[in-house]
């Protein structure tokens, strides 16, 4: 299956007009951060901008700091944005903290009605809620904001208007009310824009991207193409930032023959998904470090009695309980290697919202065809990153179903050394899924031969697995540059600007981590240099591919938080001078 | 699997309750594929680890499926196979230290949803296939090769704790009684809920408490082991209640609620009777 790739796209180019601005909401949680963010969001992709928000909030109820960013570029958004055109503040302390992220050119709009800044002289003051109030709806302090950022930005309120329409037309008797004192909102906000006298530039007219689009974040993605794949049981354990791939199952999976459920703990989820597979249903779950540290026995178990399934961990930052609320890719060694004994299980990591559904669909699919456990390594900043991607076609979505034994009893169901059809409890074939090492038909031995058979057969089946594909770029070159995971975005955005600043330097990537596509990994063993931007302190995506006989070097970050393209490029660009001068040839 | 497997290389010792186990569960099987005319691959049984847990590859008769798994998680890998399939009879065998202590946590949830499967537990008081440490049911104070000056915990008194867990059906008996258990077992395969079959299956190795449970004349020694009175209504909480309080060891059944809707029903009556909307509406749902 073709997953798109956005290597067209990404190239800034000169024009007179803005293209791309960031916007920062930040303030305490409650105060409508996340909303105001994704209203925009949702206006501006409406109006056919690209769009991509990102969270980040603390691991509690309510309050505490909490801030949502929304980027909106005439062009595929590939990086949250290493700078702030405009930072909203809705108190004094989210001042504080973000003012030194605004750039030297951009504004500052904060909440008057809390607090007053005196010592910049790019802020716009004004009370948010005094503002709303004047509307006679409370809630439309919202819209006052970005009424301010519109006139800031150059955006037509037309647009903002148009949205407001459409959201609030719900078919009460106080839509219009309530869209009336929105616009209001949104005329008052503009005015005071107006009155500040900043302007930020004009953004560019949107070219409405080709086809529909959808707006959805990465635990979405990933929920709607395992189920477009077929999938019938469902058994999770709430857990940040996995939750909503639970709810979403427990909402929308229904009807005969499905079961989704919310199970007391991990082991009782992933062991629980064994016995589904082992009845002959596609089952998932999905879980987060701590989660998945429970689930390694499970996934053993599964790989060695060979019963279909998929984990999802959404990595979150940290060993134990870590960061559960911020963005690392530290889980790849123990996604590979989640249990004792030789075991390296399949691991697909979509670098994209919109890979997430294909992944989501290629985990289940290569389930069913290598017999076993794949796991699905999502990234907590994927999961929250509400992005527009075009509009799926399903009648397009390969689904794949396993092999099934319909013989007669007297199976020998772990016979030889490759994937054997698999017999269904209920009908013929009665054999022993057995986590012991075993014979043919299932039964426990320690015979040195059947280890030996059983241990190649396991490992034999992952070459089943060898239809992924991947990107490349600029092929001849010595140096490539290699992400995985969710760095993909501001890696490829790293990458257009040194490419466009002259360096030579090739790209490659795929969301198939292991089985790695063979065409990808040959090339890479021919590099004299194989730079791996990931998230985590121990390299370890650069470590499996040195294992694999490549030169590859680690550009590591492990603050919780994504790569910045500007901070990227230069390390890249330093890392590929300094090879260089050991002798590298770039 | 089958009678001779010259590549399966476990044995269970002499003398072993597992023996009786073995039969009652046979004859059991026999009964309900007669009774409910499924084919045996309709039946699949889920085994921890342990000597118990060897059950699923020691049935003679015809073979039902199996899955031997993980120790002490027997009972969540029944409820996928059975919420993966509800028309499956599914059936756990497990041992003491696989049931009630590693596994312990897994008995309330499934109690609770009432999940239509039966637990067969073989309960020695010892870790056995480890060589005789002692386990949740072991007694108070004795000695084995992991408590060498007595064990410090009180004994799991596991009757006592499926009634207040909410076990829909308790059933009580010994490896000697292969027609009582049988017919027990078959009872517990036919009850809509979650059912416990616990089973005093002695371990001739390490803890052999074949005299104590049955007495002897001879030597002056009461059983623990005695037939609850003819007079005993199942479906009485309290009568079940004063039945586990009891000292001894009870033999029969001693609680069963039949009132109770299965889980697998729950489900079809919930979400089961729910329509899901196809994949292109979920996801047109998002559109912008």
């Amino acid at each position: 299956m073709d997953v798109p790739c956005f290597l067209d796209n990404g190239h800034e180019e000169e024009t007179l007009k803005k293209q791309d601005f960031v916007v920062r909401f930040a303030g305490e949680g409650g105060q409508g951060v996340v909303t105001s963010a994704e209203g925009l969001a949702q206006a501006m992709a409406q109006s056919g901008y690209h769009v991509q928000t990102f969270s980040t909030f603390p691991s509690q109820i309510r309050g505490g700091p909490t801030w949502t960013q929304t980027r909106i570029s005439t062009e595929t958004v590939l990086s949250p944005g290493d700078e702030l055109d405009v930072l909203v503040a809705f108190n004094e302390y989210a001042y504080e903290n973000h003012k030194d992220d605004v750039a030297s050119d951009g504004v500052i709009v904060y909440n008057q009605g809390e607090f007053d800044i005196e010592d910049t002289d790019n802020a716009l003051g004004m009370d948010f809620d005094e503002l709303a109030k004047q509307t006679g709806n409370n809630r439309a302090a919202n819209f006052v904001v970005m009424g301010a950022l519109a006139q800031l930005v150059g955006l037509p309120l037309r647009v903002l208007e148009e949205f407001n329409r459409e959201r609030y037309t719900r078919g009460r008797p106080s839509d219009q009310q309530i869209i009336d004192s929105n616009n209001m909102a949104l005329s008052l906000g503009s005015a005071e824009g107006d009155k500040s006298g900043f302007v930020l530039g004009e953004i560019a007219e949107a070219v409405k991207p080709e086809g529909e689009q959808i707006l959805v974040n990465g635990n979405i993605a990933i929920s709607l193409g395992a189920t477009a794949a077929g999938l019938e049981i469902f058994v999770g354990y709430p857990i940040s930032p996995a939750t909503p791939i639970l709810l979403w199952m427990e909402q929308n999976l229904v009807g005969e023959g499905k079961f989704v459920y919310q199970s007391t703990s991990e082991i009782e989820s992933i062991t629980s998904i064994v016995g589904a597979g082992f009845a002959g249903k596609k089952a998932m779950t999905s879980t987060a470090g701590p989660g998945f540290s429970l689930m390694g026995e499970g996934l053993g178990l599964a790989w060695m009695a060979e019963i279909p399934l998929v984990v999802v961990n959404v990595q979150r930052g940290g060993p134990s309980t870590g960061l559960p609320t911020k963005t690392e890719q530290s889980d790849l060694l123990t996604a590979l290697y989640p249990g004792h004994g030789d075991i390296k299980l399949p691991v697909i990591a979509p670098g994209t919202v919109e890979e997430c559904f294909y992944a989501g669909i290629m985990a289940i699919n290569w389930a069913e065809r290598y017999q076993g456990p794949v796991v699905l390594l999502s990234e907590h900043a994927m999961s929250e990153r509400r992005q527009n991607i075009p509009l799926p076609d399903v009648s397009k979505v390969e689904v794949e179903n396993r092999k099934t034994y319909e013989g007669s009893n007297g199976y020998l169901r772990y016979d030889g050394f490759e994937l054997s059809p698999m017999p269904i409890p209920g009908g013929s074939g009665a054999y022993i899924a057995n986590g012991s090492e075993h014979d043919a038909m299932g039964d426990t031995t320690h015979l040195p031969a059947r280890h030996i058979q059983m241990t190649e057969r396991r490992f034999s089946k992952l070459d089943l697995l060898n239809d992924g594909t991947f990107e490349s770029e600029n092929a001849s070159a010595n140096v490539a540059l290699v992400p995985w995971g969710g760095s993909k975005g501001p890696a490829l955005a790293a990458y257009n600007k040194l490419i466009d600043d002259g360096m030579d330097l090739g790209w490659y990537y795929s969301m198939y981590v292991h089985p790695m596509p063979k065409e990808m990994l040959d090339a890479l063993k021919k590099k004299d240099l194989v730079i791996v931007p990931e998230l985590n302190y121990m390299g370890q995506f650069a470590s499996v591919l040195r294992s694999e006989g490549i030169k590859a070097v680690a550009i590591t970050q492990y603050t919780g938080l994504p790569f910045k393209v500007g901070e990227l490029a230069t390390r890249v660009k330093d890392l590929v001078s300094n090879s260089v001068a050991e002798g590298v040839s770039a | 699997m089958t009678l001779k497997n010259p590549e399966y290389d476990f044995k269970w010792c002499p003398g072993c309750g597992d023996f009786g186990v073995r039969r009652g569960l046979e004859g059991a099987l026999e009964k309900y594929l007669a009774e409910t005319e499924q084919p045996s691959e309709n039946t699949v049984v889920v085994a921890g680890i342990g000597c118990s847990g060897n059950m699923v590859h020691m049935l003679e008769k015809e073979q039902p499926f199996g899955i031997h798994g993980i120790h002490g998680r027997s009972l969540p890998i029944s409820m996928g196979v059975k919420m993966g399939n509800p028309d499956l009879n599914v059936v756990v065998v497990a041992g003491d230290g696989d049931f009630l202590g590693i596994g312990a946590e897994h008995i309330a949830p499934q109690a609770m949803r009432n999940l239509n499967i039966t637990a067969i537990v073989m309960d020695n008081g010892v870790y056995g296939l480890t060589k005789g440490q002692s386990s949740p049911t072991t007694d108070l104070g004795v000695i084995t090769s992991s408590t060498p000056y007595g064990k410090m915990e009180e004994k799991v008194h596991p009757l006592r704790n499926y009634l207040t867990m909410g076990v829909s059906f308790i059933g009580s008996t010994i490896s000697n009684k292969v027609k009582d258990m049988s017919d027990m077992m078959y009872q517990a395969m036919s009850h809509p809920g979650f059912s416990i079959v616990h089973i005093q299956s002695p371990c001739t190795e390490y803890n052999n408490t074949y005299e104590a449970l049955k007495g002897s004349v001879k030597k002056g020694i009461e059983p623990l082991a005695y037939d609850i009175p003819e007079g005993h209504d199942p479906s009485d909480p309290e009568a079940a209640q004063e039945v586990v309080n009891a000292d001894g060891i009870p033999l029969g059944i001693i609680f069963r609620d039949t009132s109770r809707p299965t889980f697998d029903q729950k489900v079809k009556d919930t979400t089961g009777s729910k329509e899901m909307k196809s994949v292109e509406s979920l996801i047109e749902g998002f559109t912008i």
